[in-house]
């Protein structure tokens, strides 16, 4: 594992004293885990069996047609249980706290997927579950709040700050400092201090080590272009970590909201800057002052001012490239996939194939994409009712 | 020689318990900022902790939250309480300590932050999201500029890393008093005691009891085992439950309340 977690100059253990212990612990056990043959075939077993992995590779031969150029797959993350690749996380840490004796878990949550998959996994494993959400976020989102509390979770809403995701991580590590010497943090996205970015990227990567021998099975070479969405960059960095070390080109997609060039985006390496948040240096949307900046998405799961330290670095690095699409483009290729392909993505995926649809027209057909549907989008029609003037009701 | 050093030691030379009243810059306005850092000294305060508010302060329960963010949607910006603590350096010696999370130093850039702490006479720095491993480019900007970075200590500090701490301090070590973050507790974590005999094995340099001290109890309790107290939600409470007009005169009679408290019960007379 790298070094108390810095990838260049980002990553870190900024956190209060207090955590620093928990840190250790967790940091400690997880390095044993990892290397232990008894978790990770119990984490195989549940990928397998109970998540419905490994999750398909599909050729999207209508949607390639209808763009005209590269040849689009995509990798299925939408297929698993609960409807996104939030569950491969989730349960790789709560077998872990299951592991360290911990009786309670808590989490943060933006739309309510990682709550979910949270919730499913605590009473998977048998644990209490306490989920944060911003209170904006839990009226936004009733029917994920009311499926957590189904679950068995306690879903507290927060009412600090802009009442949204940050805010909820916030309240989640306020949580975790409190009840420490009881309590694991499930942290939902490859952000945190260390060891967080470094675990969820290894639980996550699946994604891309499935997706690597997938495609050189069905096409005999690799994929030319990796794509995949970037919030805090949970789905992007497991995507792309297996292919790091090959000539493979890699591009996260963040939420340019309302447009870059006004206030409302979530584009935070697009346009953004170095500093520290929840416990990591990464890059930030922040003021003069080093405040942070509220942000704006309409999928709530890239609505976050902060991003995971690896992906900072890799943008620094220059190996992976850093792009970003707004509302209306991801809208426009929600319709697109659901009505070429009969697949509903969710809205935070729908910014990875926006993108997509920039991009294939200017390849050739020998030109191989993979996309990373990473959720799919029953959560997100109700929203996307209301924001194309659809009366439901 | 750092004015907070300096202090402490004078304070331990004179068997004298330090009081560390807590107050976030620009609550509820910074002119009433201001005021409070005359009162407080007036009030007894050996040594004034000053917040600089932060969108995202996830040391501190709901009392000081509430507080940053009020602070920071009257418009409140470092400059300002830089400036404050300007106009109060040239009216008074008590030293003033700055409560910062890291990304508002960072951001700055750690020198540029450092010299104009500084330069507003600020003698230390207490960034409780930094922890000390991550230090060392702090530490050297805040030594450059004649600051001291305040080393923190919880009840669940192994230690091996207690050492480390308490070997790199100066000024006053901040014990956490509980496992949480900043507000009002019933009670003391039950790991408080041992903790303070675990740093005294290996420093000299004060201890400062803080998070959760609430009550003139609780404060005097704390006093009977460190070496200085740092009260802050309380504080801060006592101004929400005082009416505007009646602030100053709420906040002095609390302090004075903790000074005589911490100081064995003999009325403090200012």
């Amino acid at each position: 594992m790298e070094n108390r977690g810095k990838f260049g100059q980002f990553g870190g253990q900024f956190v209060p004293e207090t955590l620093m212990a928990a840190l250790g612990e967790l940091e400690q056990a997880y390095n044993v885990a990892r290397g232990d043959e008894g978790y990770q075939s119990q984490y195989r077993e549940v990928l397998k069996n109970y998540v419905g992995r490994p999750t398909l590779l599909y050729h999207a031969e209508k949607l390639s047609l209808n763009l005209g150029g590269a040849k689009i797959l995509l990798k299925r993350e939408d297929l698993n249980h609960t409807g996104a690749h939030k569950i491969n996380n989730a349960l790789g840490q709560a077998i872990l706290a299951k592991r360290m004796g911990k009786k309670r878990i808590v989490a943060e949550t933006g739309a309510g997927q990682h709550g979910v998959a949270a919730a499913t996994a605590a009473a998977l494993f048998g644990l209490d579950c306490v989920v944060y959400m911003g209170e904006e976020d839990m009226s936004r989102q009733a029917l994920n709040v009311f499926r957590m509390k189904m679950l068995g979770a306690e879903v507290f809403p927060v009412v600090s700050g802009s009442k949204t995701l940050k805010d909820a991580t916030n309240e989640a590590i306020r949580d975790w400092v409190t009840n420490v010497r009881t309590t694991f943090y499930l942290i939902g996205s490859a952000v945190g201090p260390h060891p967080y970015p470094t675990m969820v990227r290894e639980l996550q990567s699946v994604i891309g080590t499935e997706a690597r021998q997938q495609v050189l099975d069905s096409e005999g070479r690799l994929p030319d272009v990796l794509i995949a969405c970037v919030g805090g960059g949970s789905n992007a960095i497991g995507m792309f970590h297996p292919f790091l070390k090959d000539p493979v080109r890699c591009i996260g997609v963040e939420a340019a909201g309302h447009g870059l060039e006004t206030q409302s985006h979530a584009a935070t390496l697009t346009k953004g800057s170095p500093g520290v948040l929840h416990g990591a240096m990464s890059y930030l949307l922040q003021d003069d002052d080093g405040q942070i900046a509220p942000v704006h998405s309409i999928s709530a799961g890239l609505d976050y001012p902060g991003v995971g330290p690896e992906h900072a670095h890799l943008k620094e690095s220059g190996r992976v490239e850093y792009v970003s699409v707004t509302d209306q483009e991801a809208l426009d290729a929600f319709a697109l996939l659901t009505r070429e392909e009969g697949i509903i993505p969710a809205l935070e995926s729908a910014h990875a194939l926006a993108y997509t649809a920039k991009l294939a027209p200017t390849l050739t057909p020998e030109t191989t994409l993979l996309v990373c549907l990473s959720g799919r989008g029953d959560k997100d029609v109700e929203a996307v009712a209301r924001l194309t003037g659809v009366n439901l009701s | 020689m750092n004015g907070l050093v300096k202090t402490m030691s004078e304070l331990r030379a004179g068997n004298r318990k330090a009081l560390i009243p807590f107050i976030t810059g620009g609550y509820p306005d910074m002119e009433m900022t201001e005021s409070f850092l005359t009162v407080l000294v007036e009030s007894g305060a050996d040594v004034i902790e000053l917040g600089i508010p932060f969108s995202d302060p996830l040391a501190d329960g709901p009392v000081l939250q509430a507080a940053a963010t009020e602070a920071l949607a009257g418009g409140t910006t470092p400059n300002q309480i830089f400036a404050a603590a300007a106009r109060f350096r040239e009216k008074y010696d008590t030293p003033l300590v700055f409560l910062v999370y890291y990304n508002m130093v960072f951001h700055r850039g750690l020198d540029v932050f450092c010299q104009n702490a500084a330069k507003a006479g600020i003698s230390a720095l207490v960034v409780p999201d930094l922890p000390f491993e991550e230090a060392e480019n702090l530490d050297q900007a805040a030594e450059a500029a004649g600051l001291v970075n305040i080393r923190l200590l919880s009840p669940t500090t192994s230690d091996e890393r207690l050492e480390k701490i308490c070997k790199s301090a100066a000024g006053f070590i901040y014990c956490v008093a509980v496992t949480g973050v900043t507000g009002e507790r019933a009670q003391m974590d039950s790991g408080i005691t041992s903790l303070l005999t675990r740093a005294k094995k290996y420093t000299d340099v004060p201890l400062a009891l803080g998070f959760g001290i609430s009550t003139s109890a609780q404060a005097k309790v704390a006093a009977e085992s460190a070496d200085a107290v740092i009260v802050g939600s309380a504080l801060t409470k006592i101004i929400n439950e005082s009416k505007p007009h009646n602030h100053l005169h709420a906040v002095e009679e609390f302090v004075r309340s903790l000074r005589s408290a911490i100081d064995g019960g003999e009325k403090y007379a200012g």
